[in-house]
């Protein structure tokens, strides 16, 4: 990611400027990049900020990844107790696994039999990204942000997930403070897997809601 | 600030007619939804983003809409739903969707 992401995430209401990311000249160069580079040397040379800072700020801001989300999942597959405290209070659960929800409340939505949940975000980017990660770029396309609330089930088709209608499909547009973590069915085959077996089973797409956890062939003799 | 809203409420979104940071998309403007959970007091965007982080909080709702509600041509069937996010000043007290609507 560019260091002009570094500033946008860390003020949630500021809008993601995705559009000036793809915004090349003819020799190649990002001009949101250049802006920031020359930026960034200005302030190193006036020495406000050192190098060595905005290196960490990037780890910081790409340490996260989707498999604290799996973690989650797996628990909560494992544990119905904690289940019920992760579909309460998706932030103080993710807090009891040692993982810190930096927005302000973590909603998680469960998928069953009746009921599949899709999340998006139609004004920005906004994402869980202390427990999934960064997005995905289609996940801050125009594309996606448009016609996951107008389309949904047309969205799902084209990640191969057929929705039979019987199925009501909720779609969650994360407008505010909120951010959303789909839980997903727990995949057949998988009744005699520990935690962190059942955690390499879960992607980040099926915690999206465009994907459903594969079922787990049965292993052969 | 009051909580005005309940959950199972019928709210209609307002259209304010603001420009800028409003966090309110455009096609749940003037639609008709059902309060589904008060998510606590937080700081008006319209306020932060133009720097004033001072306050007050203010309450937010999901407000759940059905599909079939905000787009007439939606082809999914009828219990599909958006479930969005709507700041307390946007929101007004609704009579309750009959089935005439539906």
């Amino acid at each position: 990611m560019s260091h002009a992401d570094v500033h946008h995430h860390d003020r949630a209401h500021t809008h993601h400027a995705d559009e000036a990311l793809v915004t090349e000249d003819e020799a190649g160069n990002l001009e949101a990049q250049i802006i920031i580079n020359a930026l960034q040397n200005l302030l190193v040379a006036k020495n406000l900020l050192a190098p060595e800072e905005v290196t960490q700020e990037i780890e910081r801001l790409e340490a996260p990844g989707a498999h604290l989300g799996a973690h989650i999942v797996a628990r909560a597959w494992s544990d119905p107790a904690y289940k019920a405290r992760l579909l309460e209070n998706g932030k103080s659960a993710a807090a009891e696994l040692g993982i810190k929800v930096g927005e302000a409340q973590l909603i998680v939505v469960e998928n069953s039999a009746a009921v599949h949940n899709l999340v998006c975000c139609t004004l920005c980017s906004c994402y869980p990204r202390s427990i999934l990660g960064q997005p995905p770029s289609w996940y801050i396309s125009k594309a996606y942000r448009a016609r996951a609330v107008r389309e949904p089930r047309a969205v799902l088709a084209e990640f191969g997930l057929l929705l039979p209608d019987e199925v009501e499909l909720r779609v969650h547009d994360s407008t505010a403070d909120m951010r959303y973590l789909v839980l997903p069915e727990r995949p057949t085959g998988s009744e005699s897997m520990d935690m962190s077996q059942l955690a390499e089973l879960v992607t980040r797409d099926c915690m999206i809601g465009v994907a459903k956890v594969v079922p787990v062939a049965a292993p052969r003799n | 600030m009051t909580v005005r809203f309940r959950v199972g409420d019928t709210v209609k979104v307002s259209d304010l007619g603001k420009a800028g940071h409003v966090r309110t998309p455009f096609y749940v403007r003037g639609k008709v939804g059902e309060i589904i959970q008060f998510c606590g007091c937080f700081l008006n965007p319209e306020n932060l983003a133009v720097g004033n982080a001072a306050g007050p909080v203010i309450p937010l709702y999901r407000v759940s809409f059905r599909q079939k509600d905000l787009w007439p041509h939606y082809e999914g069937p009828p219990d599909d739903k958006v479930l969005i996010e709507i700041y307390d000043h946007w929101l007004t007290a609704a009579p309750a969707i009959t089935s005439e609507q539906v």
